[in-house]
Formats: structure tokens, sequence, C-alpha cells
């Protein structure tokens, strides 16, 4: 089991896909990470030092305030980030990842 | 309502992000002078029908229970969509349910920036940790951190931070689950802490990972399913408009038109970011949530359950937001549930206004219902902290550690038995010991310490090769020391709890501090580190990698 696994990961890594799949993922998954943390704590900078921007009112009639859509946003991109990351690495990242290790084999 | 006359007004006194994370989270702090409700039939018998229900699968799950494999992982059989149930269920404690209502009850949008916070740690952990944690892991985070580094020190350090974690985490449960049932069902606090500590121990011991998994399970369809109907109902009468209900919420709300924008509650701009680090970071180093990916047979399922969880986490604050704007609507104006008329706070304390709005809407069997499936979310959050606490100390000390590998199966497991009885015993004996203590600062220290030093070394084993035994370790005590001295240092336990005028340390929370810390001081030392042990270290990142990247020879996975 142990031997087999050695010379799989031998081969795995000469195997330029290999490469291919790490860079592709990594870069990804940092790319989205970046994004997220970008959206974040520019709510939090919001928070910390503008209010009064948070405070406006979507219009002049209404209560309803920037802040809201904007904090639901927050939450949503979370979602809509994760789904991204899911979608891509579930499908396109798993298949060259079946080829990698059916080649090894 | 018969429960007048025995109210008090719980006041939330700290101010501040104390008071912040005082409402959010630890539902002992602000719960702490609640008064001993008139028991509550309705909750009560509601209550036991969940523990039948759950005790019969803990049964079940016992049968199922063999190997160390289904103690610790459930034999990595559970879905993605079931774990991301479960992950929802251990995350959405009764307190950020009672507790961010409360705050969106008293200050408006300010309970928006918490849900917030809790929610943007994971698509960190999706991105960055899931599927190598998965890959690499096989029952604790242990496993990954110590993976090509040296076994004792690495676990024995991974284990010491998930044991802090957990003894904090629980004690904030614990206090806020007596004060909350208290409350909720008029039972004594001791009953109360005696009760959950029973069950959890019940759970974990006789149904292990199975058991705890289908308790978050259902916790988290009844918890999803009951806010739903709160909402809904709130929704329903403002013709489903938010607009309508905001402008009805400025009307009455005492804060008038201030309760849409941030209010007092982040005043300084570095504790907000500190913050918003300790929340962010602090979710990807909790280790009963780490664990919760070992459940799933591969890294594919390991991601789909963090994009399931964090929709319906997601979706729940949303939910407790339109909660706490319906209480300030619908309970905040009705004198049944004021203590002196309108005006004056709420029978019970802010904590209460998720629970009078479902009185409001659904009369006193839909509040006997949210209060039981709130007793139902303690038991859920503590039993993965337990299984998480013991699986530290049997899988990490004692089979690691201590018998350098050599335990047997099935004595790994009596031990992390055992580990959860001892586990259970002590939660109770500190709810007991904390019950008149101000516990808010227990929010701070958990999430700090998951931060500061679980986070940075687990992050930096499976991403830098240059990472050594010595820079993890040196690293990772330093993150959690600091953190740990900070928050003492802190005006939440040098001022509050001890007594002392000024605080040391002039902030509430220490990760903006801490967490570079750690980073810095586990890449200082590991570069410093010349040993022949480092350049063996080194050397095994490569295969790390591989199996990290593909999933090659992972624990269970399938399709080798």
């Amino acid at each position: 089991m142990k031997a087999q696994h050695l010379a799989s990961a031998n081969h795995i890594r000469n195997n330029p896909k290999f490469a291919e799949l790490v860079k592709k993922r990594t870069v990804f998954a940092w790319t989205l990470s970046v994004i997220m943390l970008a959206i974040y704590f520019g709510f939090i900078s919001l928070i910390a030092f503008n209010k009064a921007f948070l405070g406006t009112k979507l219009s002049d009639a209404g209560v309803t305030t920037v802040g809201f859509p904007i904090g639901v946003g927050v939450i949503l991109s979370a979602i809509v980030l994760t789904g991204i990351y899911v979608y891509r690495a579930n499908g396109e990242f798993d298949e060259l990842n079946r080829q990698i290790i059916e080649e090894s084999r | 309502m018969k429960t007048t006359k025995n109210a008090l007004t719980v006041a939330l006194a700290a101010g501040g992000m104390m008071l912040l994370a005082s409402a959010a989270m630890a539902a002992g702090a602000d719960l702490g002078n609640a008064a001993k409700q008139e028991t509550n039939w309705h909750a009560i018998v509601m209550f036991v029908i969940f523990v039948g229900l759950t005790l019969g699968i803990t049964y079940w799950a016992a049968g199922r229970t063999k190997t160390a494999a289904d103690f610790y992982a459930a034999g990595g059989g559970i879905t993605g969509f079931q774990n991301g149930l479960a992950i929802a269920g251990d995350y959405m404690s009764a307190a950020s349910f009672l507790g961010i209502s409360a705050l969106v009850y008293g200050s408006g949008y300010d309970g928006l920036i918490f849900s917030v916070g809790w929610l943007v740690g994971w698509p960190i952990i999706l991105f960055l940790i899931a599927e190598r944690l998965r890959n690499l892991g096989k029952y604790t985070f242990a496993d990954v951190a110590s993976y090509r580094l040296g076994r004792t020190p690495v676990r024995t350090f991974a284990a010491t931070g998930s044991l802090i974690v957990v003894i904090f985490y629980l004690i904030g449960q614990m206090v806020g689950a007596g004060q909350l049932i208290k409350l909720l069902f008029g039972m004594d606090y001791v009953y109360a802490v005696m009760i959950v500590g029973a069950l959890m121990m019940v759970y974990v011991t006789f149904g292990g990972m199975v058991a705890t998994t289908w308790v978050q399970i259902i916790k988290a369809c009844l918890l999803l399913g009951g806010a739903t109907f709160i909402a809904f109902g709130v929704m329903s009468k403002f013709g489903f408009s938010f607009e309508a209900l905001f402008a009805k919420g400025v009307e009455v709300h005492p804060k008038h038109g201030a309760i849409m924008a941030p209010g007092a509650l982040v005043t300084n701009p570095l504790d907000a970011i500190s913050l918003g680090l300790a929340l962010m970071f602090g979710t990807a180093g909790l280790p009963h949530i780490l664990m919760r990916f070992f459940t799933v047979p591969d890294a594919k399922e390991a991601r789909k359950s963090v994009f399931y969880a964090t929709g319906f986490i997601g979706y729940f604050y949303i939910l407790t937001f339109i909660i706490g704007f319906g209480a300030i609507t619908m309970v905040g104006t009705n004198p049944d549930y004021l203590v002196s008329g309108l005006g004056s706070g709420l029978k019970g304390g802010n904590n209460m206004a998720a629970v009078w709005l479902a009185h409001a809407i659904g009369g006193d069997l839909f509040l006997g219902f949210i209060s039981a499936v709130a007793f139902a979310t303690i038991l859920a959050v503590v039993s993965g902290l337990t299984l998480a606490g013991a699986s530290a100390i049997s899988h990490d000390l004692y089979a690691s550690v201590i018998m350098h590998g050599q335990a047997t199966e099935g004595r790994e497991v009596n031990v992390s038995k055992i580990a959860s009885i001892c586990l259970g015993v002590i939660a109770v004996l500190l709810g007991l010991i904390f019950e008149k203590q101000n516990v808010a600062f227990i929010v701070a220290l958990t999430f700090s310490v998951a931060a500061s030093a679980n986070f940075p070394v687990l992050v930096l084993s499976m991403f830098w090769g240059g990472l050594t035994t010595r820079g993890a370790i040196l690293g990772g005590y330093i993150g959690l020391l600091m953190s740990v001295i900070m928050v003492v240092l802190s005006k939440a336990v040098w001022v509050q709890s001890f007594g002392f005028s000024d605080a040391l340390f002039p902030y509430a929370y220490p990760a903006v501090f801490s967490i570079p810390s750690a980073f810095f001081f586990s890449w200082l030392f590991s570069v410093l580190d010349n040993s022949p042990r480092a350049a063996e270290e080194r050397a095994a990142y490569e295969a790390q990698s591989i199996r990290s990247e593909t999933g090659l020879g992972a624990e269970g996975a399938s399709g080798h």
C-alpha cells in the first residue's frame, strides 16, 4: 500500500497537470479569499470610519438606509463566493485531479 | 402572561464592544441576574419529546459505533448536505439566535455587524482549509498540523489549543444555558446545568460522532424552521415589505432613526478591525468545527458541506435580523411583554425578544416550541464541543503523545469516552462556578485563541513548506499566550472581574496583535531553524502537498 503510494506520488510529481492543478486552484482560492477579505474589511472600515454613509437614506420618502443592502450584500457575497468556488473545484479541478490520479496508476 | 411577577429587567450594563459580545454570544452575561420564571409546561413537554427522540437516535447510533473511525468521524459516511446542516447546527448557538435578535431589538443595525462577522469566516475555511484538511487528516486538526512535523510537540500544542478553546467555549455555553433554562423553563440553575451536562455525556459517550451529528442536524432543522416561521409571521404583517417593517420600527423604537445605522457599539476602529479578524479567522480555528470535515467521505463532499453550511447560516442571520425588527414592532409596543408599560424593558431582558415575538405570533404553544428549540440548540453545541475536546485528549494526547501511536483502537476509544465524561463533569462544575460571573470575555478569549494559535499553525503547515516544528510550536504558543494574556489584562477581566481600576491592555480584542505575531514568530523561528530535523521536515512538504492537493492516500478516500 505504502510503496504503491510512493510510486504514484513520484509519477504525480512529474506530471505537468499536477503543477497546473495546484497553480490554478491556489490562485483561484487566494483570489476569492482576497475578494472576501476586501468586501468584509471594506464593510468594517465603513463602520469604523464612516458610519454616516451607512446611515444615508436610500430615498427621501423612505426610512431604509444604504447600510441594509450593503450588510445583506456582504452576507450574500459570502454565500455566492462559496458557491462559485465549489462549482469550479468540484467540476473543472476535480476532473483534472481525476486525470492526474488515473495517469499515475 | 403569568410570568409577569417574577420577571426582572436585565440590564445590558456593559458598554461598547463588551455589550456587543455579551449580547450576541455569551447569553449568560446579560442573563446573569435573570429571575426564575414559572414552570413552562408547553416548553417542557416539547423538550421531553426532543430528548426522547435524540436518545432514541443515540441508542441507534451506539449500535453503529464500533470502530474509532465511527466514534470520531461517523465512519466518514455523512454526505455534504447532511454535514452542511450539522455544521450549521454546531455553529448557530442559542445565544446567537437570542443574542443577535436582542441586539437588533435594542439597537437595530448594530446586530447586523455581528451576523456578518460570524459568516465571513466560512468562505475562508472553504478556500484555504476544508479540502486540504480532509485530505491530510483523520480525526483532529492536529493530524494535519503534525503531518510532517514532530508528533509529540505539535500534537501537544494542538491539543492544548483545542482544549483551551473547548473549555472556554463550554463555560460560555453552560452559563448561558443555565440562565436561559432558568428563564424559559422555570427550572433551577443547578438542575438546568446538570441536565445539559448529563445529556451531552450520554450523546457523546454512547453515540459518538454519529449521534452528535444527528442531534445537530435535527436541531438545525428545528431552529431554521422555527426562525423561518417567526420571520414569515413578521413579514406577512407588513405585506412582505421591508420598508414598511423598518418604517414602523423607526416610528416606535425609542432611538427612532438611529436604529437604521451603526450606533455606539463599535466606536474604536482598531477594536472593530480586531474583532473582525478574530471572528473571521477564529471560526477557522475552532476544533469542533474543523473536526466535522472528517465525517465526509472526500474533499468534494467537504467543499459541498461548507457551501450548504454558509447558505444555512447566512439565511439564519438574515432571519434573526427580521426577528429583531419584528420584536421592535410587535413586542416592544405590547405592554404584556414589558416590565412596566410602554418604554420600559422587556420581561426577562432583551434576550427574550425572539421568545416573546414567538408568543406574539404563535401563542403559548409556539413559545413553548421556541423555548425547547433553544434548549436543544445548546445541547447540540455542547455535544460537538465535548466530542472535539475528548478527541484532543484521546487521539492526540493519549494515543500519539503518551502511547507513541502504540495504543489499540479500542483503548483509544475508551479513553475518549472517559474523557467525554470528565469534560461533562468539568463543564457542569465550571457552569456552577461561573454562575454569577460576567462571562462576556469568554467570547473574546475563545475566538482570539482559535484565531491566534490554532489557525496560524494549521494554515502554515498546509501552505508553507518552510515551516518547522520549532517554528510551529514557538509561533503557536506565542499567539496562544498573547491572546490569553491580553484578554486577561483587558477591561473585561482586569477591571470587571478582578476589580482593578484601569485596564493594562486598552483594547477589547487582541487579535490584531496576536494573529500577526503568531505568523511572524512561526516564520522567524522556522527560518532560523538549521537543525537536521528541520531539513527533513522541509523535504517532506512535497509529499504532503501531493496528498493535500490530490487526496491520494487520504483516509477513507474512495477510488484508490
